[in-house]
């Protein structure tokens, strides 16, 4: 995941990368022509401290390496932003974001 | 015994119902996986839709490719508890679907796919209520070079 | 320009142009400049880097929107991390390359005195490889792209700056250029059909973008293969769009096609890697 947080008086413009091929199982692998299974993003999160302040559900109409862009209010200098992405394998990926 | 459990899950079911959409936030694996765009919308909480002009849903007008179609949904309606976005076409019409928490502007930009030519439908619950907009989008298939 | 005199200019560039024997590079490269202030003269020269973008405001719009964070950013980080890992005999692309590798994009295609052929960047990448004991990487998709990536990133803003092609280099040139203006295929198409005389028109719903300064973005993460390639792997799918044999990647044909056409982009700067449809 890559993440671009700006700070601006108590707003935070949060853009978000993240890697995952987002496979729709409607793909065919090329080298073995078999159907790729479905496994993608199903939730991604952003929590402060244990405060939950952004929620993605996903299905399989979300681009490969999805893209976000929200904006998150109440925060300030100082605070952590948890991000935690979980697919349909149970894989998942953190990152955290100091402002 | 039996009959305290049997009362006990009969009001843990009631409660259920009569809690309101937002509480109940979270991957709903029905309304991802549907191919009814019908369903999908009563999954969301969004069966009794209404029209509004207070929801901008920026879209381009021909995709430059359907596999990355950048879309922004915003809203001026007040106490959003979730933002949904929906492709009529695509095999399962359901893209997305936000919890709007407090802490957070009512605002999304993503990049979605599309299989082809649709209408794109973002829909917000605002206390309760769902609205929705949508647009049309074009997607073509490789022209010459493409 | 009249639409009378816009097609006689363009018919004179493309009859000088098979003429072959009198110009110099120098001279093709002023002509193609020309041709596009001409015949664009809102357009500046320095825009070019940016294709057939410059023709279509709400598509610019869209490949901006994705620009803001384009997915190609995991490549270039895996670029450097491959760039950056040594080769088994401990020493590093870094050893083949002035200036470390960083910010030398703007130098290649360059003619190789000694092996008396163009030398491209991701050829350049192998031959540094083979020349340290390791396998050549596969060329077109993959690490290969990823290291390209890296090497042009850090290549952002300096101007191509390639030797005019004279003498032996000036041979390698001409058959690039040559590759460039024969028609090909069942579709019996050339390069300067589609991105010179077409450049800002639609093919059905496409717009094939201008010749000038179609080099500097590479390589691309196109939206259509949801990966980063290199241009040598878009070469390859233009052959086959218009029906015409697919030559081997770094064959000596594209090698010196790619020649011609850096060439003739000299001045502009590199903006690589870039996001297309």
């Amino acid at each position: 995941m890559k993440i671009k947080a700006k700070l601006n008086g108590d707003k935070v413009q949060v853009k978000l990368l993240a890697k995952h091929p987002m496979h729709t199982g409607r793909t065919k692998d090329p080298v073995t022509n078999e159907l790729i299974p479905a496994n993608f993003i199903k939730t991604l999160t952003c929590h402060v401290d244990n405060n939950k302040v952004f929620q993605g559900n996903f299905g399989t109409g979300v681009s490969k390496d999805p893209f976000l862009k929200f904006t998150l209010i109440n925060r300030k200098a100082g605070d952590i932003l948890k991000f935690e992405w979980v697919d349909l394998k149970g894989a998942t990926e953190v990152k955290e974001v100091t402002l | 015994m039996i009959r305290r459990n049997f009362l006990k899950n009969i009001s843990a079911g009631a409660l259920i119902l009569l809690t309101p959409f937002s509480l109940m936030a979270g991957w709903i694996e029905g309304a991802f996986t549907t191919t009814d765009m019908k369903e999908a919308l009563n999954l969301v909480g969004a069966s009794d839709l209404e029209e509004s002009d207070l929801i901008t849903l920026k879209t381009p007008e021909i995709a430059e490719n359907g596999a990355i179609v950048p879309v922004t949904v915003s809203t001026d309606l007040p106490n959003v508890t979730s933002i949904s976005l929906f492709v009529e076409k695509n095999p399962t019409p359901l893209t997305s679907q936000f919890d709007i928490t407090k802490d957070m502007l009512p605002s999304i930009s993503l990049r979605i796919r599309m299989g082809a030519t649709s209408q794109v439908m973002a829909v917000v619950i605002s206390d309760g209520k769902a609205y929705k907009t949508t647009k049309e989008v074009k997607v073509t298939i490789g022209g010459c070079g493409g | 320009m009249k639409s009378i005199n816009r097609v006689l200019l363009c018919v004179f560039i493309m009859v000088s142009f098979n003429v072959f024997s009198q110009n110099t590079a120098a001279d093709d490269r002023e002509l193609i400049r020309d041709y596009f202030s001409n015949k664009f003269p809102t357009i500046a020269l320095s825009e070019y880097i940016n294709g057939s973008y410059i023709f279509d405001a709400k598509a610019k719009e869209q490949w901006m929107e994705i620009e803001e964070f384009p997915p190609y950013e995991f490549d270039i980080d895996q670029g450097k991390v491959l760039f950056d890992t040594p080769f088994a005999n401990g020493k590093y692309y870094a050893d083949c390359f002035e200036n470390k590798g960083i910010g030398v994009k703007h130098n290649y295609p360059k003619w190789s005195e000694s092996q008396k052929t163009v030398i491209t960047l991701e050829l350049a990448i192998n031959q540094c490889r083979e020349n340290n004991g390791e396998k050549p990487l596969k060329y077109g998709l993959g690490d290969m792209a990823m290291i390209s990536a890296y090497m042009a990133f850090t290549s952002r803003g300096e101007i191509i700056d390639i030797e005019e092609p004279k003498g032996d280099s000036y041979a390698s040139y001409l058959l690039g250029k040559k590759y460039y203006f024969s028609r090909r295929g069942q579709l019996n198409m050339a390069c300067v059909t589609c991105h010179l005389a077409a450049s800002n028109l639609k093919l059905r719903y496409e717009t094939p973008g201008p010749v000038l300064g179609q080099v500097t973005n590479w390589p691309v993460y196109r939206s259509k293969w949801e990966k980063i390639g290199t241009i040598h792997h878009r070469i390859r799918e233009c052959n086959s769009q218009v029906r015409a044999k697919q030559l081997e990647y770094q064959s000596e044909t594209y090698r010196n096609l790619e020649y011609f056409l850096t060439y003739i982009s000299n001045g502009l700067p590199i903006n690589g890697p870039g996001s297309r449809k």
